[in-house]
């Protein structure tokens, strides 16, 4: 690759395993669960990365481990040049206002005996010392921008409709200026038409901020609104990489194609007349995953080889597929 | 004659913060064998309606303060326990979105499958046997001989929602009410389990209500479409017209706001506001306060459903004196 300036965010060979362990008084590791398996990865500064993937394929178990909230097995993640991995401690926490996360429900992120104010505020003044006087002015703007009224400043959580929380948990996470978000099913709980108003709420602010954000999310035509390119995890591994549109457009790995035709639209006529790609089954279990490309058991395209090695790397313009029956695939 | 006709269902929940009026005149009907979405949003009163065709609504707080559902010319809201027992897990079925807690983990499949044959005297216990496991081979679960043997637990979500359309559909019921059946469920399971129930009701000839808040999967599932706002229905159609000739502004805008459809790079479309507070008695139409068409007559005069094109009816007042069109 000939990059001019090194990708602000840079993901090398993460994995991130989980021990299964069994015995009552001996506990012995009986396998491994392997979330996240080795993810190369590279997120200019600015770009929104969506994740997509079934429960279960480790997005974001990816999530965690870049924050470091999972430490991981192996792999490293730079961040502006400075690596996440190593650090430890002290150093950690005070790089962590670089670093934030929002979730998916945000009544259990949120401390229920916390006013807004008091959320807000522990938030700012956790990374910068502001005086008391101007806190609750501090607080109130960020309110504001992210379409609250700061009249509601002494509220609790459970006065606050889903999506009213979660721009709460949006200004939490973002009053330390953070310069990697990772939004994890951040709209997946709320209604169609407060989804509508978050993802235009993210979309405008980290514009404003310049945020480089990861968007995990089950839903793909959320993920092809909000991004720019969407990484594609099956079972711990990336199997496609591209730009938003094209991806979702023409999609090229078998697994892809397949999520891609599954998602339902709201278009009588166009429903009824699509081909729709049914898999057969069940996403294997990571704790024993197939051999050589994980989708082989459920890929109507899979081959022997398949069977034996993890797929190379494919290009195809400014996509990357991993898949080694291409040439077959419609 | 209708399968099923309800009329004005009124259902109230009697809180301490107030009156909760979750169903606030809903009325509709289903055919033999037809397929009827309800579609809307949370609180928007689409599953306390079929919890209370059921007799699922706990009571206290819950009460049903007028209406009338007649099932094959019995009202389902005047019947007693013991004869809403014979109707219901019979000729009436219930699937709900989340099969870990609506199956009994202590139970084993086999023995959760059997009990509405056995409990409405449909077959004797070997019978019964015999048709559960044809059952849960025709919903798709491979090695059902073995598996029938075990417990929830050892389920995926989307084999456990096999599982439960086993045993909804054990008795051949009439009429299915699956509430939300796939929203817990991945993409790609997703279409597997709507295809199920596809199949399941071409076999049976059984009618769907098909309650969801996806418009996406509505729009490929159902044949008529109930679209809910604030505990009563604003627009009903068939599918198709719901879709390409929204009558109702609020429809016309949750499709709107759907990004599936929006341009990319693009503000997505919203919809102003809150839903109204449901314990707070509304003046006029519902949806007055979050409507870019709204009028001064809107906040005062109640709408009613009215017929606006054949087999299409509207709860809006603009449409219904043709004062504004809608595009889709």
């Amino acid at each position: 690759m000939s990059m001019p300036t090194p990708p602000f965010l840079k993901i090398r060979g993460l994995k991130t395993h989980f021990p299964v362990e069994k015995g009552l008084l001996v506990r012995k590791t009986v396998a491994t669960v392997k979330a996240v398996d080795g993810i190369d990865l590279d997120l200019n500064q600015g770009e929104i990365l969506g994740l997509v993937g079934e429960s279960g394929c480790g997005k974001s178990t990816l999530g965690r481990t870049i924050l470091q909230l999972i430490e991981p097995t192996q792999g490293s993640v730079h961040l502006n040049g400075r690596c996440l991995t190593e650090l430890k401690g002290k150093a950690l926490r005070e790089s962590r206002k670089d670093f934030q996360m929002i979730f998916q429900d945000p009544y259990a992120s949120l401390n229920p005996r916390m006013t807004v104010y008091d959320t807000l505020a522990e938030a700012l003044l956790s990374h910068q010392s502001i005086p008391k006087s101007e806190l609750s002015q501090r607080v109130g703007q960020w309110m504001n921008r992210v379409g609250l009224s700061p009249r509601f400043i002494k509220k609790y959580p459970h006065e606050f409709s889903g999506g009213q929380r979660q721009r709460i948990a949006i200004a939490r996470a973002l009053v330390v200026e953070p310069k990697l978000l990772i939004a994890d099913e951040a709209v997946s709980a709320l209604d169609v038409s407060i989804q509508a108003q978050i993802i235009n709420l993210l979309a405008r602010l980290s514009k404003e901020m310049n945020l480089t954000m990861i968007f995990i999310s089950h839903d793909l035509s959320v993920v092809k609104h909000i991004a720019d390119r969407i990484a594609v995890m099956y079972l711990g591994r990336m199997v496609e990489l591209g730009s938003a549109e094209s991806l979702f457009d023409h999609p090229r790995h078998p697994y892809t194609q397949a999520l891609v035709s599954a998602v339902p639209i709201p278009d009588p006529s166009r429903e009824r007349t699509r081909r729709r790609m049914l898999l057969p089954g069940d996403p294997p279990s990571p704790m024993h995953p197939p051999s050589g490309c994980s989708f082989h058991p459920r890929c109507p395209h899979a081959a022997d080889a398949c069977q034996v090695a993890f797929p190379e790397w494919v290009r195809e313009g400014d996509r990357s597929i991993a898949c080694s029956r291409l040439e077959v695939v419609p | 004659m209708a399968l099923l006709k309800l009329s004005d269902l009124k259902t109230f929940f009697h809180t301490r913060a107030g009156v909760v009026r979750a169903v606030n005149g809903v009325s509709f009907s289903i055919e033999k064998g037809e397929t009827l979405g309800i579609v809307g949003e949370s609180g928007s009163g689409k599953s306390v309606a079929c919890y209370s065709l059921m007799g699922l609504i706990p009571k206290p707080p819950g009460k049903i303060e007028s209406g009338q559902a007649l099932f094959d010319g019995e009202d389902l809201l005047q019947l007693s326990e013991a004869q809403l027992n014979r109707i219901r897990g019979r000729r009436i079925a219930m699937i709900f979105q989340d099969p870990m807690t609506s199956l009994n983990p202590y139970l084993r499949i086999e023995d959760q499958l059997i009990e509405p044959l056995l409990l409405h005297g449909l077959a004797d216990k070997h019978g019964a046997r015999k048709k559960a496991l044809e059952m849960l081979e025709k919903v798709g679960i491979p090695g059902a001989a073995r598996r029938i043997r075990m417990y929830p637990h050892e389920f995926s979500g989307g084999m456990r929602q096999r599982v439960m359309i086993a045993m909804a559909l054990i008795t051949e019921p009439d009429l299915l009410i699956a509430d939300e059946p796939t929203t817990a469920l991945d993409v790609t399971v997703q279409a597997q389990i709507l295809e199920l129930i596809k199949s399941m009701q071409q076999q049976l000839n059984m009618a769907v209500i098909f309650i969801s808040h996806d418009l996406g999967v509505v729009a490929g599932f159902c044949d008529r479409v109930n679209v809910m706002y604030s505990g009563q229905i604003v627009e009903s159609g068939h599918t198709d017209a719901i879709f390409t000739h929204p009558s109702h502004p609020y429809n016309q805008a949750l499709q709107r706001s759907i990004p599936a459809l929006q341009a990319k790079g693009q503000e997505l479309f919203t919809i102003e506001g809150q839903p109204p507070d449901l314990t707070r008695p509304v003046s006029g139409c519902a949806f007055a306060a979050r409507c870019v068409h709204a009028s001064h007559a809107c906040s005062q005069t109640s709408p009613h459903l009215e017929c606006v094109d054949e087999g299409h009816w509207s709860a809006c007042l603009r449409v219904q004196q043709h004062e504004i069109t809608l595009a889709p």
